[in-house]
């Protein structure tokens, strides 16, 4: 059992970069699903027998793409792939892949699949949906839970939104870092904050469980901080996550009402997690470069750490008075 | 002689455990680490954020640089320690095979430690 459990958080670690490795090979968001979940059913299989690979991302990939090579090349005349167990780490066979893949690759190969899922074409809410599904690898029904749809809509937006991608000139080529930071730092003031609504704002959910169930900040940390390591915005928005995910238990009560702040039990509290946003913001602030994210990331560190409810005049001269205020604000 | 056991993992899949994985092993650990407790062999434990959290000040100039990370290209990152009083190397390998059966993944690098100041904070 508790192999599985392994798997499973291997799996979706390794999820962004295979997903945008597979799509890089095949140019298509079916074909590289497919490859991946292909991937992942062999691993199931593969992995308790054989122990866990080296670079499962990289292992995932490899067996991905030769699953679907060989399912294409099967269609037109019957080639079969070396045995599994040749595939498998003990002939470390991955390991060429996995040096050719480096870090940057796998940057790249990310930022091109988060602005596949975020084509202007789409309107926010599907582009929204698209990367939940497509990135984060999240089910229909956590996506439709937390968007406060029925399923089938959900699941009609997705496949809408897959199929208008697949006609229009989607952004294959262009991954250029520089650029496509440039682009998600404008763009992040648009998309993020309605994520965030999506997840955070809603009234219903049983107990919580609905964000917290769609919402994992251990994934959007690796996600978010190792594509941009040094950009404190990212450190401030991932941060912002980590705290409001900490208080997703609190949040509600058992009949799936909201409770407001001032009323949590604060002893629900995620401390561990509370403790990782404090540092992350902590680490942001000593770059003098505030955004918005880091001045709402600021704002609920201190909520986080108050034994008591905050009165907002309180907060706000202790947000002013903070170590930013000889910084003058990035745009 | 104390020995300092270093915890290396793939810190994005041991953050992506679940509450239940998680829970069950350090359930596990921690029957181990009561009995070396009780044994009055175990030191200072430490379990670290992740790297993502991580500052690095490189001191080879002046002014010293301030760097985010580390993140280098390993595959597996230093996670935590513990410090752990044994006879011999053979001793401390027990303790780090008897930790790996309750976590089972990644390694253990043991040290010997050349210097042990205990200190007060956080006690």
């Amino acid at each position: 059992v508790t192999d599985f459990g392994w798997i499973e958080g291997a799996i979706a670690a390794a999820r962004p970069q295979a997903m945008a490795a597979l799509l890089r090979y095949f140019r298509e968001m079916d074909a590289a699903e497919e490859a991946f979940q292909d991937a992942c059913l062999r691993a199931l299989k593969a992995w308790p027998k054989n122990g866990p690979p080296r670079d499962p991302t990289a292992w995932l990939i490899m067996v991905g793409r030769n699953a679907a090579i060989d399912a294409i090349r099967k269609s037109s005349r019957e080639t079969v792939l070396p045995p599994e167990e040749l595939l498998s780490d003990l002939e470390d066979a991955e390991a060429e892949i996995a040096d050719r893949l480096d870090g940057s690759h796998y940057r790249d190969d990310v930022l091109r699949l988060l602005f596949i899922c975020c084509h202007p074409d789409l309107p926010a809410t599907q582009q929204i949906a698209l990367a939940l599904r497509i990135v984060s690898g999240l089910s229909v029904r956590e996506i439709a839970r937390a968007f406060v749809v029925g399923e089938a809509a959900m699941e009609q937006r997705i496949t809408r939104a897959k199929a208008r991608i697949g006609v229009g000139d989607a952004p294959f080529e262009d991954a250029r870092a520089d650029r496509t930071r440039r682009a998600l730092r404008g763009r992040g003031g648009d998309d993020l904050p309605g994520l965030q609504r999506g997840l955070f704002g809603q009234r219903q959910g049983d107990r919580g469980q609905a964000a917290a169930s769609v919402m994992k900040p251990s994934a959007w940390r690796a996600l978010l901080l190792r594509l941009f390591p040094a950009e404190p915005e990212m450190m401030g928005l991932t941060a912002l996550l980590l705290l409001q995910h900490a208080r997703s238990i609190a949040r509600f009560d058992a009949d799936g009402a909201a409770i407001l702040l001032e009323d949590q039990d604060r002893s629900l509290w995620n401390r561990a997690m509370i403790g990782e946003g404090l540092a992350l913001i902590d680490k942001a602030m000593l770059k003098r470069n505030p955004g918005p994210y880091q001045v709402q990331a600021a704002i609920a560190a201190l909520h986080a750490r108050a034994p008591v409810p905050r009165t907002p005049t309180g907060l706000a001269s202790t947000c002013s008075t903070r170590r930013w205020r000889s910084c003058s604000p990035r745009r | 002689m104390l020995y300092a056991i270093l915890c290396y993992n793939q810190e994005d899949v041991v953050c992506a455990w679940s509450k239940e994985h998680e829970d069950s092993v350090m359930e596990k650990l921690i029957a181990v680490q009561d009995r070396l407790s009780r044994e009055g062999r175990l030191g200072p434990v430490a379990r670290l954020m992740p790297t993502t959290a991580a500052t690095t000040l490189r001191k080879d100039r002046e002014p010293p640089l301030v760097l985010d990370g580390p993140f280098a290209e390993t595959k597996e990152q230093l996670l935590g320690f513990y410090v752990v009083d044994c006879e011999s190397l053979d001793g401390a390998l027990d303790v780090a095979k008897d930790l790996g059966k309750a976590n089972p993944g990644g390694s253990y690098e043991i040290r010997p430690i050349a210097l042990f100041q205990p200190g007060a904070a956080g006690a």
